[in-house]
């Protein structure tokens, strides 16, 4: 019964999958490019960053025709428009992604003022991975603690800015390199805020709550 | 306000059980869609509203339904009744006579007389089916002559005609076009100002499209009741889900 429908659906799921676990590569190679100042590693994030683009039109017209054709209600609706804004979000962490890539192929970044963001990044990738894998297992629990754990994330942003006040207000040269890693920081918050929004998605998928509006 | 109640109500085709308990409020001017599988009971239970059943042989019903709190079974005459609850049908099924005619039978029988207020009405009820425009030069010709989705909007008119308070509607657009679906669809929204509707029918989109509130049947029984934005976005129960997601069976 509606088996078009639900090979559509599973479909769907396939791609979001592949979409979600692109997002991930794409932060593993931006802390790569940003701790080995690998450019090739950076030049890698922005490839990714428009195959993410041309992933999210894709599904966002599987989606459409979805729309179109199946007419969708009740928890198969909410799979398909949680999809919907789930990639945006999604997009948006391959954009930020190829920022901090691009940030690093130009500045003068030292490794030893890294130590708290690449925890930071670290925690970032863990809240985009347990929040695409809470989508695949419909794990609400996970989805939740995806939304909790932005705060760490929130946390280590306050941390990193605290410290590079200090450093500027030690050593003034050091400016423009603590102004380039607040940056990285705050892109690394804003993938943070991205997959809480996927994780609100996920809940909403499941309970029909929706607690971000 | 509620403006029909159906309580405690079972309905027996001799020994078979068509409608199992079932307990439904209706608001005053809301719109109520039911829907289910072919057999389910809500034909039914529709026609159990107005009296219908009480032709059909070996038909017995216990329970209540109240209308504005009196037992249409007991406290009310059935032709008051069928003044106040009335009833437009899946196939447009106009008298074979003229447009007038067909509007003022209902009137007449309850003895309207006099010619500028029968004109009166026929106008007024023309114009709320919204097809005054399309047959006002022609009333006096056959019915029988309008097209489909012009004889299912009279025969609304034609219920409409005695000023009834609920209108019944049995699948009523499953036998027209897009086209004349949407009129009614459009029709029947803005007939809510007035009246009180119940109407069955198969499209789930029609139902989610026009009703307020939404009810399931399944075997006999009402499976969930709910406002119709809550049923078709989060349905309680899994049958409910199964069906309305079109993975029942």
């Amino acid at each position: 019964m509606r088996n078009k429908f639900d090979e559509q659906l599973d479909l769907l799921n396939i791609e979001l999958i592949e979409m979600g676990s692109m997002c991930e590569q794409t932060i593993a190679d931006a802390i790569k490019a940003l701790t080995t100042h690998n450019v090739e590693a950076a030049r890698l994030v922005m490839e990714t960053d428009n195959e993410i683009d041309d992933k999210e039109r894709q599904i966002e017209s599987l989606c459409l025709k979805m729309l179109l054709q199946q007419q969708p209600v009740a928890k198969d609706l909410r799979q398909i428009s949680s999809a919907l804004k789930m990639i945006t979000d999604m997009e948006r962490i391959g954009d930020q992604a190829a920022d901090i890539a691009e940030i690093v192929t130009v500045a003068n970044i030292s490794v030893e003022n890294l130590s708290d963001i690449v925890e930071m990044a670290e925690a970032t990738m863990k809240m985009v991975t347990e929040s695409i894998d809470a989508y695949v297992r419909r794990d609400l629990e996970l989805a939740k603690k995806v939304i909790v754990d932005d705060d760490i994330v929130d946390d280590y942003f306050n941390k990193i800015k605290s410290e590079l006040i200090e450093l500027i207000s030690k050593n003034r040269d050091d400016g423009e390199a603590a102004i380039d890693i607040l940056m990285i920081a705050k892109y690394f918050e804003r993938i943070g805020d991205h997959a809480t929004n996927i994780a609100e998605w996920v809940e909403f998928s499941i309970t029909g709550e929706h607690k971000g509006s | 306000m509620d403006k029909l109640v159906v309580e405690k109500l079972d309905l027996y085709y001799k020994d078979f059980k068509a409608l199992k308990n079932i307990n439904i409020n209706i608001m005053e001017k809301e719109i109520v869609a039911f829907i289910g599988p072919s057999g389910c009971g809500k034909s039914t239970l529709l026609k159990t509203l107005n009296r219908m059943n009480d032709l059909v042989e070996g038909c017995r019903i216990t329970g209540h339904v109240t209308l504005d709190g009196k037992d249409i079974y007991k406290d009310m005459e059935i032709n008051m009744l069928r003044k106040r609850v009335g009833m437009v049908f899946q196939k447009p099924n106009p008298f074979p006579m003229s447009i007038y005619d067909n509007i003022a039978y209902g009137p007449r029988t309850h003895g309207v007389r006099g010619k500028a207020k029968l004109d009166d009405i026929i106008e007024k009820s023309l114009r709320d089916a919204a097809i005054w425009d399309e047959v006002k030069d022609r009333l006096k010709k056959s019915a029988l002559g309008l097209s489909g989705g012009q004889q299912q909007r009279l025969c609304i008119a034609r219920a409409l005609a005695v000023q009834p308070e609920v209108l019944l509607m049995d699948e009523p657009t499953s036998a027209l076009d897009p086209i004349s679906t949407s009129k009614i669809e459009d029709l029947v929204v803005e007939l809510k100002k007035d009246y009180t509707i119940i109407i069955v029918t198969h499209n789930m989109q029609q139902a989610a499209r026009i009703s307020d509130k939404t009810a399931f049947f399944l075997l006999g029984e009402v499976v969930e009741y709910n406002d119709t934005e809550k049923l078709f976005s989060m349905p309680m129960d899994k049958r409910t889900e199964d069906y309305i997601t079109g993975r029942f069976g």
